[in-house]
């Protein structure tokens, strides 16, 4: 379970989040969706630890979130950056097996390419992709690299940051069937952020709308079509009109 | 008032980079002593620092080397004192001119490097990723880097000296008619260890500020593409300036002494 409890957090003269409170249950599948801006990202970095809250505070499971070391939640974590994020100079397998690499749980080289090979077949990846480098990868083939990256090691929570951007429709399919497969296939809690509807529709239980830094509406993602909250309506038909201000 | 208040803006500013900095200095000294160690991290880190700046390194020394030669003949020739060539060279290379222009050189081709790579890393979130992979950035981008210019600016700069030196001889007996044992007994005779090792011990100071200028200036860099080429701006120039200001303080130590 992840509970968010009133968390502001502002840069120089720019109020981020101002106030916000959820609680994603343990299992669920949740999107947080909103505008350019509206403070998503920001928010997804504070459950990671990565940026730390002016106020309010974030707990995973039992264990709070802490700012000023790693967080201890990272080891239950598994993470989809928007842009991959993957280790230019190290080869797809390293960059899947990283954490057991690099981390404190040691596997030999060839354990940990034949762990790789593996996650690669789960996200519909060949082996041959295991020797090459993120920069001989297309856009698709690299956002499922990372998500063979995040899926290793079963953890109980994964954030997806904007998993569908700047992808082909065909391939927003994949990466969407993807996701949902590996949610219920592991049973893990997700977290998606997004603002593309026709994703949330196909990933998630539980949708969020974030809006100048605060929840504006939270149901189910089948009520969200014909939901009448003029944050939600705006939203969803791209209304320049309403109370989502255009900037 | 409005001089003041900018006056004010300024020094508030100046003073947050002064503790940045030294919170920096201050991470990368507690994670050299806590595991993990990244061993693989740091050979490959003095490969590429060391063992890659010998080729520009090298050719730099050689043509100082000769250069220097042929100016101090043609000073020394006016007070007919042409035989000190030798041993001015020698002293010269290992005192300063070894250390300070190895020194730039490597500047020019280390932090350079280490800012863009590290500032490229942070703004496509490769940063973010090694934390959400529970590894330190600082243990396992910037200690490596770190270790390795300490480690490997002491050596090169011994070997540039020995090149710098080499191209004077080669001068020297090419074309200012010094003979090859007179040459090489006066440099010998008149090279002490003091002089030497002072070029070492500024060797370390310099890889530590060479690593440290990439390393916090890649760490610190934002807004894509023109934050990263400002990063690498900004650390070549901070580790060429602080090079010549340590320089200077180290000799002043070592007259001294």
């Amino acid at each position: 379970m992840i509970k968010i409890k009133n968390v502001h957090k502002s840069f120089s003269d720019q109020n981020v989040l101002d106030g916000v409170d959820m609680l994603v249950r343990e299992g669920s599948s949740t999107a947080i969706i909103g505008t350019s801006g509206a403070g998503k990202s920001v928010l997804l970095k504070i459950l990671l630890g990565l940026i730390k809250p002016d106020i309010g505070e974030v707990s995973i499971g039992n264990i709070q979130v802490s700012y000023d070391k790693p967080s201890g939640t990272l080891s239950e974590i598994g993470m989809l950056f928007q842009g991959s994020a993957l280790f230019d100079s190290l080869p797809v397998w390293q960059n899947i097996c990283f954490k057991f690499l690099k981390g404190r749980e040691k596997l030999s080289s060839k354990d940990a390419k034949d762990l790789a090979i593996q996650n690669l077949k789960k996200v519909g990846l060949s082996h041959e992709v295991a020797n090459k480098y993120p920069s001989d990868l297309s856009g698709g083939m690299r956002k499922r690299v990372a998500l063979a990256r995040a899926i290793l090691g079963n953890p109980k929570i994964i954030f997806f940051d904007e998993p569908t951007t700047g992808l082909d429709p065909i391939m927003t399919n994949t990466i969407n069937n993807l996701i949902r497969e590996i949610v219920e296939t592991m049973e893990v809690t997700a977290l998606t952020i997004t603002h593309d509807i026709s994703s949330v529709e196909q990933i998630a239980d539980n949708v969020a709308l974030l809006e100048s830094g605060r929840i504006r509406w939270e149901g189910k993602s089948e009520k969200l079509r014909g939901c009448k909250d003029p944050y939600v309506y705006q939203f969803i038909n791209g209304e320049t009109k309403g109370p989502i201000k255009v900037i | 008032m409005r001089i003041l208040r900018n006056l004010g803006k300024s020094a508030n500013i100046f003073l947050q980079k002064i503790g940045r900095v030294t919170k920096f200095i201050i991470s990368i000294f507690l994670s050299l002593f806590t595991p993990p160690t990244y061993g693989g991290e740091i050979f490959k880190a003095i490969f590429q620092i060391g063992w890659m700046s010998l080729p520009v390194l090298g050719l730099t020394a050689l043509f100082t080397g000769g250069a220097l030669a042929l100016q101090i003949h043609a000073g020394g020739s006016r007070f007919n004192a042409e035989q000190v060539v030798p041993a001015i060279v020698a002293i010269g290379m290992a005192r300063e001119l070894g250390p300070v222009l190895g020194g730039l050189i490597v500047a020019a081709r280390v932090a350079s490097s280490i800012a863009a790579e590290i500032g490229t890393m942070k703004v496509t979130e490769q940063v973010d990723a090694l934390i959400t992979l529970s590894t330190d950035p600082i243990k396992f981008l910037a200690v490596p880097r770190v270790l390795a210019a300490t480690l490997s600016l002491p050596v090169l700069i011994a070997i540039g000296d020995s090149i710098g030196i080499l191209g004077g001889y080669l001068v020297g007996i090419n074309r200012l008619d010094f003979s090859s044992s007179t040459y090489l007994a006066s440099s010998a005779s008149m090279l002490q260890i003091s002089d030497i090792s002072s070029g070492l011990v500024k060797g370390i100071f310099f890889g530590f500020i060479i690593s440290l200028s990439g390393c916090y200036c890649g760490f610190h860099s934002s807004n894509g593409a023109e934050g990263v080429g400002k990063a690498t701006k900004s650390a070549v120039v901070a580790a060429c300036v602080f090079i010549l200001a340590a320089n200077y303080i180290l000799t002043e130590v070592f007259f001294n002494s």
